[in-house]
């Protein structure tokens, strides 16, 4: 990977903090809800600073792309560390996007959802 | 929200007890067209942005070498959510419609409802890679074009015909800053992916 590159030297350091990976045994889609295990609840404290910033927020379960911007790591980033941290058991994952288009009845309860705004 | 571990595991389409389940539409479009207005008017978060940082190879850019080249692009997603129950969100993926990031839609497009399309009639040539790649990937799609100087300068049926997409394609008159305009282009978006799903 080129991460380094002069003219995008941000891209650097975020890796770093995966030791250079950018995937994870475990594939995170970017609008898969996160939530803690109750493992990952008493972990929080003894982890190192990523860890301890995800897991904290997700006191509230949210979407790979909100940990991602909220904690201003990059999506690739986010996504190897949230992939490890499934991996280790410290969170779980809501995502349907493997299982292809939503069906009738999911797109009908969306329809119901819209109209009732 | 209370995290819940889950203790069992339903079908992929229901949410387990450890939270909602997500669905996401995604909203392309070329430059400037209001893709970030548009999720803003609905979403009930400030939309938020996350950076995809991704490497691209390619080769034979300089004949002399044939060295393959890499190269790392930064895209910026725009995105909002929308809560549609205790047991389901929606979120909306913006993303810029040049041919250049399409290498990151499969990814975005895998298990979507469908997209929302934004055109600026003024720069309608802007939309095309957007709307072929839609098209060649049967993901359901509407064309919302939005009217920059209030009124329409061409009309639903022009746009169709000018983008070549088959009749059944709805293409509407959107206001990208009014939530009521943004909510009906979604539920036109639902209901177009409801028809092609039954078909
Ligand atoms: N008059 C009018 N202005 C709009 C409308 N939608 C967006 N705008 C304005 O157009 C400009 C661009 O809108 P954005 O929502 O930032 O467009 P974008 O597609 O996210 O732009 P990029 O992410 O930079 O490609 C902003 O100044 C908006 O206020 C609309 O429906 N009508
Ligand atoms: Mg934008």
């Amino acid at each position: 990977m080129s991460l380094g590159d002069a003219g995008d030297g941000l891209r650097v350091r975020p890796y770093a903090i995966t030791g250079g990976r950018t995937r994870a045994a475990t594939e995170v889609p970017i609008e898969a809800i996160v939530y803690r295990t109750p493992k990952g609840e008493k972990a929080v404290s003894s982890m190192s600073l990523e860890r301890r910033q995800i897991l904290s927020i997700l006191a509230s379960p949210q979407s790979a792309a909100e940990i991602s911007a909220r904690l201003r790591l990059p999506l690739g980033v986010a996504r190897v560390v949230l992939g490890d941290l499934v991996d280790e058991g410290f969170v779980a994952l809501n995502t349907r996007s493997a299982s292809g288009r939503p069906d009738l009845r999911l797109l009908e309860r969306v329809l119901d959802g819209l109209q009732a705004l | 929200m209370a995290s819940k571990p889950s203790d069992m595991v339903v079908s992929p389409d229901e949410a387990t007890s450890g939270g909602p389940m997500p669905v996401k539409i995604v909203v392309a479009g070329g430059f400037a067209v209001g893709k970030t207005t548009f999720i803003g008017s609905i979403s009930e978060i400030e939309p938020l942005t996350t950076e995809a940082a991704l490497t691209k190879v390619s080769e034979g850019v300089d004949d002399t070498s044939k060295v393959a080249t890499k190269t790392s692009t930064t895209v910026a997603m725009d995105f909002g959510r929308i809560t549609l129950g205790d047991d389901l969100i929606l979120y909306l993926f913006g993303t810029p419609g040049q041919d250049r990031f399409w290498f990151m839609w499969d990814e975005l497009v895998r298990g979507a409802i469908g997209a929302v399309v934004l055109i600026d009639t003024r720069r309608l040539e802007e939309c095309f890679p957007a709307v072929d790649y839609f098209e060649e990937n049967q993901i359901p799609f509407v064309v919302g074009m939005n009217c920059f100087d209030g009124q329409a300068t061409h009309s639903p049926d022009d746009v169709r015909e000018a983008l070549a997409v088959s009749p059944d394609t709805p293409v509407l008159l959107i206001d990208a800053r009014e939530r009521v305009s943004t909510r009906d282009t979604l539920l036109e978006l639902v209901q177009h992916a409801l028809v092609r799903a039954t078909a």
